[in-house]
Parts: structure tokens; C-alpha cells; sequence
């Protein structure tokens, strides 16, 4: 595991995961501003984006749901720290695709797997511009 | 001429077209930037031909998806 660590909270541990469960059987896709202090990366915000692909397979965020994300992080004094969808009936693990498609080192790609709904699994990716792929730790914080 | 991208000022002489910008920027992976002037989203057969101005507000977005993958449902 890599020394990254992210800190999310409770509350929006569980946006995240209501958003992959409504969104079930599809993939659900969202992305996550916060603060960065040395390897340590805080979420602050959670934004639930529409998978424009409808699709249990895949997702493609909506553009202007992208945009207007990134502006009201900015306002807020927040950054971009990363990504997240879920896996609806796979692991929480990065598929090919999804190396292939992470085309900034610098994000975060979080996985959350509905494999088992009754256990969901969600873990935390960094993917370099080789697609080698580290774990990150994600600490939960109370809300 | 001044303007803005992703928030952050920047200075380039005027003329300077969007095709140009990324590739002054160093932009990685162009092909899977979609770009916003004024919140409004540039078809990218138009960047050759879009000329940045005076307070302009670019923003540069990568595409982003991805997802289990093809045919694991088949």
C-alpha cells in the first residue's frame, strides 16, 4: 500500500454508496474535491454526476455535471483530489478499461463493488502514467 | 492579453488559437481534453480556428469514465 491516504467521512462514505445503489443495476460515477496536505488527501465534497452511459459496463461523466463541479470546488478552496463509480457486479478493483482511461496520475480512482450488496467493498487507486495501479488507505472519519 | 485558465491567470500575446494553448500548456492526452470557454464547451474540429481573448475563462477537462468492462455481462 502506498503512503497516500485519503480521508473521507462517514456521511460522505454513505452518499457514495446510496448514489452506486440507486443507480444499480448500472454503474454510478461521481467525483470528490477536498484538500491535500502532503500525502494526505481530505475530501470535503462529494459530487454524485450522472453516468451518461447508462450502463452497467461502463460510465462517462456528463461534461457540464463535470464542470460545474470543478467551479463550485474552486469557490469552496477545494481541489479536484479524484473520482469514484462503483462495480456493480465485479470487484473493487480497476478493470483494463479503467486503467486505460485514467488519464491524470494525480486523481484518485475510487472503486466501490456492489458485488455483494450486503458487503460493499470500496478502495482507493492511484493509476501512473505507466497504468501501474497502488492502493491507497482510505481513513474514515465520523461526520 | 490576460485571461484565465482553471481559475488561474495566465499572459499570452493575443492570436493565440486553442490548438496552440494546448500545446503551450503541455496538455498530456489532448484527444481526451474536452475544453470550455465561458462555459461554453468547444467542438474540438474548432479548436484550430478558436482564438483565446482578453479575460477569457478556459478550463480544461479530461474525459472521465471507464467501468468493469466490455462483454463481462455476455
Amino acid at each position: 500500500m502506498s503512503e497516500i491516504k485519503l480521508v473521507l467521512r462517514q456521511e460522505d462514505y454513505d452518499s457514495i454508496l446510496q448514489h452506486c445503489v440507486q443507480g444499480f443495476p448500472n454503474e454510478a460515477c461521481g467525483l470528490l474535491a477536498g484538500t491535500m496536505e502532503g500525502t494526505v488527501k481530505t475530501v470535503t465534497k462529494v459530487y454524485l454526476l450522472k453516468n451518461i452511459d447508462e450502463s452497467r459496463e461502463h460510465f462517462s461523466m456528463d461534461p457540464k455535471e463535470q464542470l460545474a463541479a470543478i467551479k463550485d470546488a474552486r469557490k469552496n478552496g477545494a481541489v479536484l483530489l479524484g473520482n469514484f463509480h462503483s462495480h456493480p457486479e465485479t470487484p473493487s478493483r480497476p478493470s483494463e478499461e479503467d486503467k486505460k482511461l485514467a488519464y491524470d496520475p494525480s486523481l484518485e480512482y475510487l472503486i466501490l463493488s456492489l458485488q455483494d450488496q450486503k458487503h460493499p467493498v470500496l478502495k482507493a487507486f492511484g493509476i501512473d502514467s505507466e497504468k501501474q495501479v497502488t492502493i491507497h488507505e482510505i481513513e474514515y472519519v465520523p461526520s | 492579453m490576460t485571461f484565465t485558465i482553471a481559475g488561474e491567470k495566465k499572459e499570452y500575446e493575443e492570436g493565440i488559437t486553442l490548438t496552440e494553448l494546448i500545446e503551450k500548456e503541455e496538455i498530456e492526452s489532448p484527444l481526451y481534453v474536452t475544453v470550455a470557454i465561458n462555459d461554453e464547451f468547444v467542438d474540438r474540429e474548432k479548436f484550430d480556428t478558436t482564438l483565446i481573448r482578453e479575460g477569457d475563462a478556459v478550463e480544461f477537462l479530461y474525459y472521465m469514465g471507464g467501468g468493469a468492462g466490455h462483454g463481462i455481462y455476455e
